[in-house]
């Protein structure tokens, strides 16, 4: 008997887009990363095209963050300097690309100059050949004023910039058209706003063929369903043909995670949880892995053991091509 | 929500004198404009200017040299559409048939050997239906001829041949209902589209009517409309419906301006 062929076909494809230039494209990257392209829903390489696999983005930061011990332990004394940081990343963890989250601006923190980070940008730059993805301090009144100046000291590198909001938007696109780098746009687990923000990046002349989408948290444990859900809708609009929605999207798993209690707190604390040096890396990847499949292209890691096993089933999931036909 | 623009029509004076004069440049500025207001699909009409494939051709070409809109190749004639589908690039449109066994026989399996999507306009050898069912079944019989070439449903553009409120009012909710019963033909359901502009035929309130006429239609389930995509509170109250329909998700900024 003749099975029906079930097999969805979608009418759009997600936007590509490609993070890092290489010599010849004006940069000094080793190497490029290029995401989205997919005809289909995540990890269904029987169904459609997934030209490229979702990568993972070693997370660094240039104030060492207020992290439990196991993770800066399993990070090693790096965690100190950005750029030994990014390399070990890249040597030991293997990651695809480099986050960095410049905390060090955050007028409630160090209150580090523009200029300092700037210098961090560029020792990162400077220490790795992989590409880079950089963030302001989440302060939004203050990433407005440094923003500009990290994104010249990476000019012509095609970095992805985070993150454009619904009322930084047109510094962000200027940052972008200027600097030749990509652009984050987030929302707060909001999908309206999500749609809002890249209407607004358009309207305000930057290409949505050089945006990724954002959701800002990403974490079991501070509404993963939520994210979930939105990822997975913002995917299947996209797909369906809606255009403002056919991008790559972006999860910054690892920020969020060690902020989460269960991923933090020792058996002390709570008790029956298990230790927290299995735990922790686990409900990263357990998170990594969920957005994995809700459609995430990018993903934001920091333990070195999550990495590993994300790395591993991306790995697996990406085997599967074809192998259902 | 699929717009198809309409002007690119020589029952415009300004396109048939520019066919006529073969001068690209109002064929090339309405493809632009159009585009630039949303439409997903270019109509291009030769209309009765001439009855040379050739010039249906030069037609095409001059549109697709503006913009990379796909374009809605408008004949009822097989000799030129055969000519015609020839100079338009992939993701076309045929602007149609109708459920006449001699047309369907003719104008299909042009859609199927170029792999575009095609219009079916629900009427038949006794000429246009006058209730819904009748409507349906020469859906029917036109979904029917698609699947037997290979056609999917969803390149298939069923049109129930909307007709003027001031001369017959009881029309519309008949259309209305044939658009509700086209939904249940498969899943996913083929395109449900419409020439608008019949609605308002000879009336004083064209742009109401049609405005008003167009969003109860896609509360019952039509997604394009051949219509005047310039006129932008039409465009933005489709959007609106198909907001209400759960069709788009909603952003604050969604109407166009």
């Amino acid at each position: 008997m003749e099975l029906v062929d079930v097999k969805e076909k979608w009418a759009n494809r997600i936007s590509t887009v490609t993070i890092g230039a290489t010599a010849a494209e004006g940069g000094t990257r080793g190497s490029t990363v290029t995401v989205g392209g997919e005809t289909t829903l995540p990890l269904l390489t029987f169904e459609g095209e997934i030209p490229h696999r979702p990568v993972i983005a070693g997370i660094v930061t240039d104030v060492v963050p207020d992290w439990p011990d196991v993770l800066k332990d399993a990070i090693g004394e790096v965690i100190n300097s950005p750029a030994d940081w990014a390399k070990k990343c890249v040597e030991e963890f293997k990651v695809d690309l480099i986050s960095l989250k410049l905390i060090g601006a955050d007028p409630a923190g160090a209150k580090r100059s523009p200029a300092e980070a700037a210098e961090t940008v560029k020792a990162v730059l400077e220490a790795v050949d992989v590409p880079l993805i950089f963030w302001g301090c989440g302060d939004e009144e203050t990433d407005s004023t440094v923003l500009p100046e990290r994104s010249q000291a990476a000019r012509g590198e095609n970095c992805l910039v985070g993150s454009a909001t619904e009322t930084n938007y047109r510094t962000l696109g200027a940052i972008g058209t200027a600097d030749k780098h990509k652009v984050i746009a987030e929302a707060p687990v909001d999908i309206n706003i999500g749609k809002q923000v890249n209407i607004l990046l358009q309207d305000a002349g930057f290409s949505l063929e050089d945006t990724v989408m954002c959701q800002t948290t990403a974490a079991l444990g501070y509404g993963f369903d939520y994210v979930y859900t939105i990822f997975e809708r913002v995917r299947i609009a996209g797909l369906k043909g809606d255009k403002l929605m056919a991008l790559p999207q972006i999860a910054n798993v690892g920020w969020e995670v060690w902020k989460v209690k269960e991923a933090i707190q020792d058996d002390d604390i709570l008790p029956g949880w298990g230790k927290l040096a299995m735990r922790g890396p686990l409900w990263e990847a357990t998170s990594a892995t969920g957005y994995l499949q809700a459609g995430a292209d990018i993903l934001t890691l920091a333990h070195p053991q999550s990495i590993a096993l994300v790395r591993n089933a991306i790995d697996e999931f990406m085997a599967n091509e074809g192998a259902r036909e | 929500m699929i717009f198809i623009g309409e002007r690119i029509n020589t029952g415009f004076k300004d396109v048939k004198q520019a066919v006529l004069d073969k001068d690209p440049g109002p064929l090339q500025s309405w493809a632009k404009k159009q585009t630039e207001a949303g439409a997903s699909y270019l109509d291009v009409n030769l209309g009765a200017v001439s009855s040379k494939a050739a010039d249906m051709c030069w037609m095409i070409e001059t549109v697709q040299q503006a913009v990379d809109t796909p374009v809605c190749v408008d004949t009822n004639k097989p000799a030129i559409l055969a000519e015609a589908i020839k100079a338009c690039r992939p993701g076309m449109l045929i602007n149609s048939t109708t459920a006449a066994a001699e047309k369907l026989d003719s104008m299909m399996p042009i859609a199927a050997e170029h792999d575009a999507s095609i219009i079916g306009v629900v009427m038949d050898e006794t000429g246009t239906p006058k209730n819904a069912d009748k409507r349906v079944e020469n859906a029917g019989a036109i979904l029917a001829k698609a699947m037997e070439l290979g056609i999917e449903p969803q390149r298939v553009f069923l049109d129930p041949i909307v007709m003027p409120l001031k001369f017959m009012q009881e029309q519309a909710k008949e259309v209305l209902e044939a658009v509700r019963q086209f939904l249940l033909f498969s899943d996913p359901p083929p395109h449900i589209v419409c020439g608008l502009s019949n609605i308002s035929s000879g009336t004083t309130q064209k742009k109401l009517i049609s405005r008003i006429f167009l969003a109860m239609a896609i509360g019952s389930g039509m997604d394009a409309a051949i219509c005047d995509v310039m006129d932008t509170e039409l465009v933005n109250a489709a959007l609106t419906a198909e907001l209400a329909m759960n069709r788009e998700i909603y952003a604050d900024s969604y109407v166009r301006k």
